[in-house]
């Protein structure tokens, strides 16, 4: 078997395993206080990698020749879109690490972990066998990967009880899905015999048995379970206000994107010839995360779990693409997770800003107020997150909001996109309450401390992206999110 | 000024003038804010003076493809230039009306009042169904703003109920246009104005379409989050909601609800009158009482606007012209109204019209304006709103005479509760030593005032000047609804003069002839009106 293609084709992943794994004798020998230096090895090595990926992403590569390693990973341009995007966000992640880790923010132990950057690199090289897997052993490999990276670093803060809460809650949870997702599987091998995608997918035609629909059901739960959609979120709240807040910006933007990524293919791609027996699932989740994720977050103080219920509801709204079960839903898919990417990355960043004289966090509601009168600048930019999460037009947000909801009617599915719009109303409301604090109420004045370059610059851009200008960028997003779509139903 | 595209230049100004607002200081700011809306308004002039009535439906086109989705395309017929024109009018004037009044945050301040006047703008000139509703829908942040930042002691509450009230309603919209760009491939507004939507969908469409423009007129029972909103409101934010941002409503129905779902605005016309007459009597019932005067405002608006909608689903030239002169009057002179009150509030700090009383011996100039604008919210002959309201009212009557009617008592309680506000503050005695002692009217307040009486006057003794642009569009949207038109219930024909005296004895056979002749007569009528 000649493995040269096939190394080709998964180069960005040698590239980051490579540098994961000198970085990781690096952390070794010089400890803790090469991290920063790490860090910046690490995003280099990300934007590298990334840079790889764009060759293919304007050609959209949909032949055979995308298939590696006998078919256990398959890099079409569906896989390289989610990885750029993937990428983009683990860089960000990078970026705002530092200035946490060696502030009081960080409690105790005031010093960035040389681990930390290292093991954003195995994440993200898991999500990128999770997106581009073509079996389902190469998408277990990448989602364990991804997912043990993720609980050590929610409980990366060693002497912090909530970061140790978060990391233990997330890996007893997500153990549990992915046994969930793992029986699954193994159902379906069980009644057609193979664990490749194409495989399973041939066998699953016609009338589904009781048994083959159990697998679709608890790997479509297993997965749900790692995209957070409703019912399998109750671990989003605490994992988020937990986990340290850098940690948090990372979980609600590239797994997010690697596990929806995943559940598209399989949807598409293994049982893509049982539609009708997963879309009215991925129905329900969406419209009960929309409505759940709105609902529960109205009572939160805390910012970070407010937005961890921001995110569920957004899911919600990605998930509504999914449902649409056709090549524009799933172009619009993309084109919303690109968008959320931006304003979940923006807002984090804007949490990370708001810090005390010490380089303390503030992260509840009475610690904002006023903030537009102390610290205008990221007062607004948070007015244009959340807005823009809210899907209020002229910012970007609405314009995710629309492709998806154009989808959804286009095909047909009117009243579910009405009671899910009408739904999204909701969710404006804790959207607005942000504003409502930061902009009406009287000055609280305790965010007073500064804030890094790199803290702006990313600010600056994520809010470039999302305000008015961002409508420019949306022809040519459509273009590659269109072919990356295409490329998923190309194997149909 | 062939080529200039004027339009996008019109948005550009005011944008580019809230930008350097964000980053100026207070006094730089008013300044700014003003220049730049002057510059609008010398625009909207020149569109105004460019614009060939009897020309092109459509005038001052431009479109590119600049997003994935929908396109930048900008243009106006006359419905659209009366309420572009109306709109930068009234900015320069609401920031005037804040350079004293608003003390903090003024760059903010200035900065989202010259947003609002973008989408403003651009909300009259969308070209796109898309395009025009991002920016109906993007008028909800800077207002939320200017209410929730500067508004009074309820103001959080008034811009929470502002805000998802009219978000809620749009959204469906939402989901109707994009049913409507699947079926008719385009989303492209003049071709959707003609395109034939099967009856059945049309029912759902107007719906959907009705939610929005409903909550945005507002109608009956959807317009609690207008008094609310009004009074917390500063001064000019009163101003802008009550002169530009009722009439998008009103712009909706006109520009799209009856275009293109013609059938479907004529099954629901019912509904249309059942809640406008509710409102109309209501309203007017509620202001009567009224002790806040922001509030008393507030409530004659919705009546006002009330009278708006029963003139659009008249289905006849005179309803759709008077329901438009209405509301280009309104603008003004409700507008006004919310300026006189302010001119008192930024005084003695209180709305409360129990305070006042003779301000007419301390204030003659200040008495002087508000009862011209008093009168012309009345409908007083010579006035802009005596225009509106008579082809309004001559309209419906054509269709109902039962609508008629009842909308009729919205001019007699109108007068009622209008005079009876004046009286209170205006004459008698002066009551309070401070609201005795309050100055007249500044020259500031002289530049805001006069040009928008100027403007009612002229409406009310011209109006041909007003309604000779929007004359060909009218009769372009009366002939598209002309085949769905409702069956009207005073369709007036001649009788045969007859022949001998009243009470004289007659055959009862001369009698069955005479009403025989009296049918022909009226279906002969009904074709010609078609």
């Amino acid at each position: 078997m000649d493995f040269v293609p096939s190394f080709a084709l998964v180069a960005p992943e040698l590239l980051l395993i490579g540098a994961g794994l000198v970085l990781l004798l690096v952390a070794a020998w010089g400890g803790d206080k090469t991290a920063r230096g790490i860090a910046i090895a690490a995003a280099a090595a990300l934007f590298g990698a990334g840079l790889m990926l764009v060759p293919g992403l304007h050609v959209g590569v949909d032949s055979p020749a995308t298939l590696a390693f006998g078919g256990l990973l398959k890099v079409d341009s569906f896989a390289l879109f989610a990885k750029a995007l993937i990428y983009l966000a683990a860089i960000g992640a990078l970026i705002v690490a530092p200035a946490f880790f060696n502030s009081a923010a960080a409690g105790a132990e005031r010093v960035m972990r040389a681990e930390y950057p290292v093991l954003v690199l195995f994440a993200t090289v898991g999500m990128s066998i999770m997106v581009s897997a073509n079996d389902f052993m190469s998408l277990y490999l990448g989602l364990e990967l991804n997912s043990l990276s993720a609980y050590v670093l929610a409980a990366i803060l060693r002497k912090d009880t909530r970061s140790g809460e978060a990391g233990l809650k997330y890996f007893v949870l997500g153990a549990l899905a992915s046994g969930i997702l793992l029986y699954g599987m193994s159902l379906l091998y069980g009644l057609t015999g193979g664990t490749a995608f194409s495989v399973v997918r041939a066998s699953l035609t016609g009338e589904i048995g009781t048994g083959a629909l159990f697998g679709v059901v608890f790997v479509l739960s297993g997965l749900a379970f790692k995209i957070s959609a409703v019912p399998f979120h109750m671990w989003t709240p605490d994992v988020y206000e937990g986990a340290p807040t850098p940690v948090t910006a990372f979980f609600a933007t590239a797994p997010k994107v690697a596990a929806v990524a995943l559940t598209a293919r399989v949807a598409f791609e293994v049982f893509g010839a049982q539609v009708q027996a997963w879309q009215q699932i991925v129905m329900f989740t969406a419209l009960a995360s929309i409505i759940f994720g709105a609902l529960g977050a109205i009572g939160q103080e805390n910012l970070k779990r407010l937005l961890a219920y921001s995110s569920i509801n957004n899911i919600g709204f990605i998930l509504l693409g999914l449902a649409v079960a056709n090549a524009d839903g799933a172009s619009a898919m993309l084109v919303y997770l690109f968008i959320y990417v931006a304003m979940s990355l923006g807002s984090f960043v804007a949490l990370l800003m708001l810090r005390d004289d010490e380089g303390a966090l503030l992260e509840t509601f009475a610690d904002i107020r006023g903030l537009s009168v102390t610290r205008p600048a990221i007062a607004w930019a948070l007015l244009l997150f959340m807005f823009s999460l809210a899907g209020i037009p002229p910012l970007l947000g609405f314009y995710s909001k629309f492709v998806v909801f154009q989808a959804t009617v286009e095909a047909g599915l009117i009243a579910f996109g009405a009671i899910a719009i009408a739904a999204s109303v909701i969710g404006a409301f804790y959207y607005i309450k942000f504003v409502k604090v930061m902009f009406f109420d009287e000055p609280a004045g305790v965010v007073t401390g500064k804030s890094g370059a790199g803290h702006w610059a990313l600010l600056g851009l994520t809010a470039l992206i999302i305000s008015p200008l961002g409508y420019l960028l949306t022809p040519s997003l459509t273009d590659l999110a269109d072919k990356a779509a295409a490329a998923l139903f190309l194997a149909v | 000024m062939e080529g200039l595209p004027i339009l996008s230049l019109m948005m550009l100004v005011p944008l580019a003038g809230a930008v350097a607002c964000l980053f100026a200081g207070a006094k730089a700011a008013r300044w700014i804010a003003l220049a730049a809306t002057l510059v609008t308004f010398a625009l909207g002039i020149g569109l105004w003076s460019n614009y060939e009535i009897g020309g092109p439906q459509w005038q001052f086109t431009e479109k590119a493809e600049l997003f994935a989705g929908f396109s930048y395309a900008l243009g106006i017929d006359g419905i659209a230039l009366l309420l572009i024109m109306l709109s930068v009018f009234l900015m320069p004037v609401c920031i005037l009306a804040s350079w004293d009044s608003i003390a903090k945050r003024v760059g903010e301040y200035m900065a989202a009042f010259l947003f609002m006047e973008v989408l403003m703008i651009g909300t009259f000139a969308a070209q796109d169904l898309f395009l025009f509703y991002v920016f109906f829908e993007a008028g909800l942040i800077p207002m939320y703003l200017i209410i929730g930042v500067w508004g009074g002691d309820n103001r959080i509450y008034a811009s929470y109920k502002f805000f998802l009230y009219t978000l809620l309603g749009s959204v469906l919209m939402l989901i109707a246009m994009f049913w409507m760009v699947a079926e008719a491939g385009t989303s492209d507004i003049p071709t959707l104005m003609q395109y034939g939507f099967p009856p059945e969908a049309q029912t759902w469409l107007w719906l959907a379409f009705f939610a929005s423009f409903a909550v945005k007129v507002p109608m009956w029972p959807l317009h609690t989050w207008l008094p609310d909103a009004h009074v917390q409101a500063p001064t000019a934010g009163s101003v802008i909601l009550a002169g530009v941002l009722l009439k998008l409503g009103g712009y909706g129905f006109i520009r799209f609800s009856l275009p293109m779902f013609p059938e479907a605005s004529a099954q629901f016309a019912w509904l249309v009158f059942a809640l406008s007459m509710v409102a109309v009597v209501y309203t007017s019932l509620v202001a009567l009482v009224q002790a806040d005067m922001k509030k008393l405002i507030a409530y004659s608006s919705v009546a006002h606007m009330a009278i708006v909608t029963v003139g659009l689903f008249a289905f006849n030239v005179q309803g759709l012209e008077g329901a438009m002169i209405i509301m280009l009057s309104h603008g003004l002179v409700s507008g006004a109204l919310f300026l006189c009150v302010g001119v008192i509030y930024d005084r003695l700090h209180t709305r409360e019209i129990a305070r006042y009383g003779g301000l007419a011996i301390n204030m003659p100039y200040y008495a002087l304006f508000f009862l011209l604008f008093t009168m012309a919210s009345i409908g007083l002959p010579g006035t802009s709103g005596f225009v509106g309201e008579f082809l309004a009212l001559a309209g419906i009557y054509q269709t109902s005479s039962l609508v008629a009617l009842v909308s009729t008592t919205g001019i007699i309680l109108g007068a009622a509760y209008m005079l009876y506000l004046y009286r209170r503050v205006a004459f008698g005695d002066q009551k309070n030593a401070d609201a005795a002692a309050m100055p007249d009217i500044s020259a500031r307040e002289w530049a805001m005032m006069a040009p928008i009486a100027a403007a009612v006057l002229w409406m009310g003794v011209y109006p041909e000047s007003f309604l000779a642009p929007m004359r060909a569009d009218i009769a372009v949207l009366d002939a598209r609804l002309a085949a769905a038109a409702p069956a009207s219930d005073a369709q007036l024909a001649p009788g045969t003069p007859r022949t001998e005296a009243a009470n004289a004895l007659s055959h009862h056979g001369a009698g069955h002839e005479g009403m025989g002749q009296a049918d022909t007569n009226s279906d002969s009528a009904k074709e010609g009106a078609h």
